[in-house]
């Protein structure tokens, strides 16, 4: 375990060299599965002690439940961001109607809010005791508001804090399939509507699937929101086999049921479009001409968007911004400053290797396009799907166990103590992040890179252009829109991430997260809202930019 | 190429180990910062030792201890509920301490039997009614609250904090199990809604009219009172008239031990001592609401208005050992 346990950092650090080497392909993505690997294997090997009566328990009391609950939830997130996110992206990308500057950036915000400070906010509001059911009780004695407490609240909730994800890569796959493709269909004698769901959407498939993929695996390892509403999934049964019964082994059992589950998915998934083809040459033909909305068609689109703007982020962040006000003369100090300035290096520069890496398993996997390595690249991203708490354990074990071989054997060389070499140390901090976040990075990259025709790479090698250099200054280029959504991406996740950042910071690092936690968890919600006003406002950075330079191409 | 050099370097550069002196306190702490942090800057003003410090949930901090074994930097592990630090104790994380000054500060039933432990706020988990709609009398203890006469009168907070899971132990420990699992059903079977997932909104759907009574530590009533002050809520002591030794308000601890491997025992025992003594006790428990546990302080002011109340004293460290059966005893009567 100790000896792999230095793998990631061989496969991370050679890359650069080995990619472009026979074995490279193969070295970058091993190394990169092992980096989740690692972690989950630590996790996995509790279930080599069972704890049977736990486990009878579990399945006989907890399980049935929580199944049914995962499964509906799974299902119905899914749908909703898949409609939500791809109607506002083909809305954004495709058409004109009145706002469509604003709400092409605008859609991306609810991304900076954690999901589960959404979910408190929304609860706040539309509870029994909550504002609105207050006030038609109490002014208008009207009773009967579904309960936001609910199987279809926390769906509700979920989907408007997930879709974002979906709009982003389906944005960015309908941008980019340009001009050519729509006019062809259309001298086909396609009506635009019909061309849509022919051309447009199918080709877009992959990265609507990117999105969809990232959502739920989110969804699966979420803890905080379904806490909110106190709903039970799977993660929430790890949790409490964990650290309300401690039987690290029973929370094992779970969390490799989970994984399998997921990688099933996945897989499915993959095999279910192997054989077909998503590249497109369209670049040249630029940017598709916007369908002009108008009338009623234009309100509609107006509407839509205006209202998924509105309960996804408008006003939840209305209500952050009433609590901030309440709390911002006895809380805002000189800290926050350090607050924001830490979660801004450990976004930027997660961020950065995230998209790395992600580049890095990518091109593996494109110049050994094999289902072997495809399995690899999978393996790879799965860690996404991992309740964090889970994965931060499991990544910290192995850590701390290289830690002591180091520093017993320093004992015994010298017989000097030395403090720990790895353990808080940023570059772990790094590597965690990189453990949970691949996926987030490599979805828009994956399916950048296959949209990018096998000839281009055959021209590329008449012209002398290979490996790395193809990869600069061929592929880099095309990788442009795909790459800076990876960034954005992992960049507001990691300013969100909790169980990463609370284990592996060093003494003083506390981000605007932490903030966040330190209040949440003892139930200060209203003290909560300023610092994730200040993740949200610090997240934005990215959003902005993102947007201003992918619609620059269009 | 740059694109993914440069920050592994920079990575690299900043591989630099963190800095702890000989004589700095290392603390692991569950509690939250904005608690223990003016505690930490008193205490560096006092004598001049620096406290470093991370804060985290329990769990992953007792997982982290473990992981790190004999070369910890920790010196102190600092937790909320007696079953977390009763799971520190078991996993052999703690060490015990024998010092006269917390044995004398810390009353016995506050503190690990085998002193590896001690609590340091006492935290009482009680119940709060409408005072519009429940009458004088009608309010007599937690076993009542499964009397059908409370039916769809009754709110919750989730079984998944483990406040409940040791109020359910510590009733485990004085009815047995099966006569507790008859009690919870008879709470389940009374609740008016789904469980919430925490006190203060138990509390405010009591306050609205949802459900007439529910069970809440009392930090968590005295925040709510004192940003809604006309709410028609009030505290009742339940369990005060029995004469059994386990008769009283279900108390908890938040507390702390010294870690098993830490490399400054003297610094991290003294600091604990000071945290027990009654200059830091008020310090300690007033930030939050609670009591002090050191019996020779007085609780704050707003605390103390709500009354004196006869505190059950069977030792907290029983909730810990019960806590995975009181978690299965929920789990079956089906309380969420």
């Amino acid at each position: 375990m100790i000896a792999t346990g230095k793998a990631p950092f061989t496969g991370a650090f050679s890359m650069s060299s080995a990619l472009t080497g026979r074995l490279g392909p193969w070295a970058t993505a091993i190394g990169l599965a092992l980096l989740t690997l690692i972690p989950v294997g630590v996790v996995a090997s509790a279930m080599l002690h069972p704890d049977q009566a736990i486990w009878d328990h579990l399945w006989k009391f907890v399980l049935p439940e929580l199944l049914v609950n995962t499964v509906w939830l799974a299902l119905g997130v899914s749908m909703g961001v898949t409609v939500i996110g791809t109607g506002m992206a083909w809305l954004t990308a495709a058409c004109e109607f009145p706002g469509r500057r604003f709400f092409s950036w605008a859609l991306l915000l609810p991304l900076a809010l954690p999901a589960y400070v959404t979910a408190f906010v929304w609860i706040g509001l539309l509870d029994f005791t909550g504002v609105l059911p207050t006030w038609l009780r109490e002014t208008w004695g009207i009773m009967g508001l579904p309960p936001i407490r609910s199987r279809g609240g926390v769906i509700l909730v979920m989907v408007l804090a997930l879709y974002p994800y979906v709009y982003l890569t389906a944005r960015t796959a309908f941008q980019g399939q340009g001009r050519r493709l729509l006019e062809a269909a259309q001298t086909l004698g396609i009506s635009r509507r019909r061309a849509f769901f022919k051309v447009a959407l199918p080709m877009a498939r992959p990265g609507i699937v990117a999105g969809l993929t990232l959502a739920l695996m989110e969804t699966l390892a979420d803890f905080g929101t379904v806490a909110v509403f106190n709903y039970n999934t799977f993660t929430t049964a790890i949790y409490k086999a964990w650290f309300s019964m401690f039987s690290l082994p029973a929370a094992s059992q779970l969390a490799t049921i989970l994984i399998f589950f997921v990688l099933a998915l996945v897989l499915i998934e993959q095999f279910s479009r192997t054989s077909r083809s998503y590249a497109t040459s369209a670049r040249g033909g630029g940017g598709a001409r916007r369908l002009r909305l108008t009338g009623v068609h234009a309100v509609i689109a107006t509407g839509c968007a205006g209202l998924v703007f509105l309960l996804a982020f408008a006003v939840p962040m209305l209500q952050l911004l009433a609590w901030t006000r309440n709390v911002i003369a006895t809380d805002l100090d000189a800290r926050y400053l350090d607050f924001a300035w830490y979660s801004l290096l450990l976004a930027g520069f997660g961020a950065a290797l995230v998209v790395s890496l992600a580049l890095a398993l990518g091109y593996a996997q494109r110049l050994r396009p094999t289902p072997p390595m495809q399995f690899t690249a999978r393996l790879a991203t799965i860690g996404y799907a991992l309740p964090g708490a889970v994965l931060a354990v499991g990544f910290y074990i192995p850590v701390a166990g290289l830690d002591n071989l180091l520093i017993d054997a320093w004992r015994e060389g010298t017989g000097q103590e030395i403090g720990q070499i790895f353990g808080g140390t940023l570059a772990v901090m790094l590597l965690a992040y990189c453990a949970r976040f691949l996926a987030v990075g490599f979805g828009p990259v994956e399916t950048g890179l296959a949209r990018i025709t096998r000839t281009v790479d055959e021209a590329a090698q008449v012209l002398g252009s290979t490996g790395l250099k193809r990869l600069a200054t061929i592929h880099l280029p095309m990788l442009r829109g795909p790459l800076l959504t990876a960034a954005a991406l992992a960049f507001v996740d990691i300013m969100k991430e909790l169980p990463i950042t609370l284990m592996t910071r060093p003494f003083g690092w506390d981000t605007l997260a932490t903030r966040v936690f330190e209040m949440t968890s003892e139930g200060e919600w209203e003290r909560a809202a300023m610092p994730a006003v200040a993740i949200c406002l610090v997240g934005l950075l990215p959003v902005i930019f993102l947007v201003k330079h992918s619609d620059a191409r269009t | 190429m740059k694109v993914w050099k440069s920050p592994l370097i920079v990575a690299l550069l900043l591989l630099s180990g963190q800095s702890v002196q000989a004589d700095d306190v290392v603390v692991y702490s569950a509690r939250n910062e904005q608690l223990i942090k003016p505690l930490f800057d008193a205490y560096t003003k006092e004598t001049g030792v620096q406290v470093k410090f991370v804060t985290d949930k329990e769990g992953p901090l007792m997982a982290r201890l473990k992981a790190e074994g004999k070369n910890t930097p920790a010196d102190l592990f600092m937790t909320v509920d007696a079953g977390n630090l009763w799971q520190a104790a078991q996993e052999q994380l703690l060490k015990p301490v024998n010092s006269k000054l917390l044995d004398a500060n810390i009353p016995s039933h506050l503190r690990d039997p085998g002193n590896e432990w001690f609590g340091l706020s006492v935290r009482a988990r009680t119940l709060v009614y409408n005072s519009n709609r429940v009458k004088a009398g009608e309010l007599t203890t937690y076993e009542d609250l499964a009397n059908p006469k409370w039916k769809g009168r009754l709110c919750l907070r989730t079984a998944k904090k483990v406040y409940n899971q040791s109020l359910v132990g510590m009733m485990m420990t004085e009815h047995g199990e099966e006569k507790t699992e008859q009690i919870v059903k008879g709470w389940v079977a009374n609740l008016a809604t789904d469980p919430f997932p925490d006190d203060t909104k138990a509390m405010e759907a009591v306050a609205a009219g949802l459900c007439d009574v529910t069970v809440v530590n009392t930090y968590y009533f005295g925040r709510l009172m004192e940003k809604k002050p006309n709410l028609p809520l009030a505290i009742f002591w339940p369990n005060q008239n029995l004469k059994t030794k386990a008769a009283g308000v279900h108390v908890n601890v938040s507390g702390a031990g010294v870690t098993r491997h830490t490399r400054n025992e003297a610094g991290a025992v003294k600091l604990l001592e000071w945290l027990s003594s009654e200059k830091a006790q008020n310090l300690y428990a007033d930030v939050n609401l609670e009591y002090p546990a050191n019996p020779k302080v007085k609780a704050d002011a707003t605390v103390t208005a709500w009354g004196n109340f006869k505190p059950n004293l069977i030792n907290v460290a029983q909730a810990g050992a019960l806590q995975a059966k009181a978690v299965m005893l929920m789990d079956r009567v089906g309380y969420k």
